[in-house]
């Protein structure tokens, strides 16, 4: 089959590779129809995240229809389903307490010593990201093998489009756990940083839980209009003091709730990022938290700080003290998929949400290397990217003529 | 077991002792080196609740204990810990033959295609609790083991403890044994746990086999 590998560094190819066996009994095996490339992908472009092998098919966020099944799935030939990135058994103490990311099981013993080396504990295990989370070929590819299919995947009803649903693999979960974390309470004031896909998953997923207002921070004119659609007010933080802001409308004492959708590689020309991004050329830290601690100083005291964004070890400058003496409540984590599909699908139903208009592009699986390319240098334009493994090498389409704030 | 018991380093008394008294000398070799440590350092010690896990390097522990949580109950783990299915959930052992009256040979897998064999005798069973086994003579490694269940709180399911001893043994077969063995006999003990963990949690030992673009890997083996 085709697949999309990672090579190192800047370095994505299609290559033809062996296709997926059914391995384990519980496994089922998926002929991918979409797959999206997502903001954690580009922390495996830039490098950021230990743990990657040259030859690793990457891609977590896909979906397709079932092709063979092992003799303990409950899937059928023939049913479409999306597919969680997060791999999880079901039946571990992480998973009855519904912390799917956390599965004690999905990730491998010859993977789990180096995670659980690096990171205390093991990883539960993910599609296409990095050995440390068990070293699973991804769904950027022709085929999936997948492990505990009769606990992930999700069956997709009749008469729904994969834009209408393949976010359920990632983004919309992780938009609506990064809100639920928040712990919003009515007539809120929320502040999302970062308006890529993941943090307009957020801002919707806000203002559904309650917020009575959110305040959408990023510095692309196409994503803040996106932010502004779904519902946000907007902070362009190359034009606005995005702190005296946040201040200035909150009364002074800042909103109650704030929202870290950018992770790792934070933007900006400021002192602190500038620091950051010499000691990360330098090797000496992974993490670029300009965002994260803006957030810190900008949330009210007593107030809630929720990280979606991924970091991957450990960061300088990091403003403890603040985040004590203010008193703010942290919560995190890779995104527990499993516990929210079924309603999130329901909500996709009733058109609680806009899965479709934040997707800039849809091109073959073949044009990933130069996919990748434009995701990481024109993120204005491509907002999000779904490769067809159907489609002909060479047939991009740009959705839409997007709007400008 | 002939060698007598004056001229063996302490670890080694454990596998020395003989069949039996597995546990009374699991206790006499932890009371050893602690004593050990305490006239040596001249410093004030308080025995502490855990016995097994010391701060000394991991690859000098000859005696070492892993713990792992299984979310079922402790009558089905302890029912399931039988020789024969080792092969099922311990990495290196690829075959074990029943010798009778509760003697078996297990068959490890070495590096360079080799295989070395243990011979172990099940000494002591306490019913959902514990199995304690010890070499023969006839063991390419003086050996010893125990796992233990016990209930973990609050509808958890069940702490698997397995704490094992062996002797570095001399011989050419032993000092390729050793080789595998103290590669990280740790790790090989919390993988093969893990695995256990797998089999009864999920019905299924968890491989990552999948494609890659790295010629030389098969999608249906596992890879690191
Ligand atoms: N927790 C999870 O399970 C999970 C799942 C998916 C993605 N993620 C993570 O969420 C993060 C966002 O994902 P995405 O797909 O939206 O990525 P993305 O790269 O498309 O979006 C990040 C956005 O942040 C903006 N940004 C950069 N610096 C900023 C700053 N200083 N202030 C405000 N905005 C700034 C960028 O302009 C960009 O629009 C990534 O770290 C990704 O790895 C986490
Ligand atoms: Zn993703
Ligand atoms: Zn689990």
């Amino acid at each position: 089959m085709r697949a999309v590998t990672w090579q190192g560094r800047h370095k994505i190819s299609v290559e033809t590779v062996p296709d997926p066996e059914i391995v384990n009994p519980r496994d089922a095996i998926i002929r991918v129809t979409s797959t999206a490339i997502c903001g954690s992908d580009l922390h495996l472009y830039d490098g950021y995240i230990p743990g990657m092998r040259a030859g690793d098919i990457v891609g977590h966020e896909f979906m397709g229809e079932v092709v063979e099944t092992g003799a303990s799935s409950t899937l059928h030939r023939g049913q479409r389903v999306v597919v969680p990135f997060t791999i999880s058994c079901g039946q571990c103490f992480f998973c009855e307490k519904q912390q799917y990311s956390a599965c004690d099981n999905s990730n491998p013993s010859e993977t789990r010593d180096a995670s659980e080396l690096m990171m205390g504990h093991a990883m539960g295990g993910a599609f296409g990201y990095a050995h440390l989370t068990g070293g699973y070929a991804g769904g950027q590819a022709e085929y999936v093998r997948i492990p505990y299919s009769d606990v992930g995947p999700v069956v997709i009803p009749d008469g729904l489009a994969d834009d209408d649903v393949l976010f359920l693999s990632d983004i919309l979960p992780t938009g609506w756990q990064a809100a639920v974390n928040a712990d919003i309470e009515p007539g809120d004031t929320v502040a999302v940083w970062g308006c890529g896909p993941v943090g307009l998953f957020t801002i919707q997923s806000a203002l559904l839980l309650g917020a009575g207002r959110v305040i959408a921070i990023d510095h692309f004119p196409t994503r803040l209009a996106l932010a502004k659609k779904y519902g946000a007010e907007i902070l362009d933080y190359t034009k606005v003091d995005v702190r005296e802001a946040l201040a200035e409308m909150t009364g002074g004492i800042g909103p109650d709730a704030c929202i870290d959708c950018v992770g790792m590689e934070s933007h900006g020309f400021t002192v602190d990022n500038i620091l950051d991004q010499v000691k990360v050329k330098l090797l000496s830290s992974t993490e670029r938290i300009h965002a994260l601690r803006q957030a810190i100083l900008a949330c009210r005291k007593g107030g809630r700080l929720s990280i979606p964004g991924v970091y991957g070890g450990f960061a300088d400058k990091f403003p403890l003290g603040q985040l004590m003496e203010k008193g703010l409540t942290v919560k995190s984590g890779q995104t527990h998929v499993q516990r929210y599909s079924g309603e999130l699908l329901d909500m996709i139903q009733a058109g609680k949400f806009d899965t479709v208009s934040l997707i800039s592009h849809h091109a073959s699986l073949e044009d990933a290397a130069d996919m990748y390319r434009h995701w990481h240098d024109e993120q204005d334009l491509y907002t999000k990217i779904v490769l067809k493994p159907g489609l002909a090498k060479g047939a991009v389409s740009a959705l839409q003529e997007m709007e400008h704030a | 077991m002939s060698r007598s018991k004056n001229d063996l380093p302490d670890p080694l008394i454990l596998a020395a002792a003989g069949a039996g008294i597995a546990v009374l000398a699991t206790g006499a070799a932890l009371w050893q080196r602690r004593r050990h440590r305490e006239s040596r350092g001249q410093e004030e010690t308080i025995a502490t609740d855990a016995p097994h896990w010391t701060l000394d390097k991991t690859s000098s522990r000859a005696l070492f204990g892993k713990s792992v949580l299984i979310n079922r109950p402790r009558a089905e783990l302890y029912a399931a810990w039988m020789p024969e299915r080792f092969p099922e959930f311990m990495e290196n052992v690829v075959a074990v033959d029943d010798l009778g009256e509760d003697v078996s040979q297990w068959t490890i897998k070495a590096p360079a295609g080799r295989e070395v064999t243990l011979v172990n005798r099940i000494t002591e069973r306490v019913e959902d609790t514990s199995i304690y086994w010890q070499s023969t003579p006839a063991s390419d490694i003086a050996n010893s083991g125990e796992v233990r269940f016990t209930d973990a709180p609050a509808g958890r399911g069940t702490y698997v403890s397995l704490i094992l001893a062996y002797d570095p043994p001399a011989g050419k077969v032993g000092r390729l044994a050793a080789k595998l063995l103290q590669r990280e006999p740790e790790v090989q003990a919390r993988r093969d746990l893990h695995r256990f963990k797998q089999l009864m949690e999920t019905g299924e030992v968890t491989t990552n086999a999948s494609p890659s673009a790295r010629g030389a890997e098969s999608p249906a083996e596992p890879h690191i």
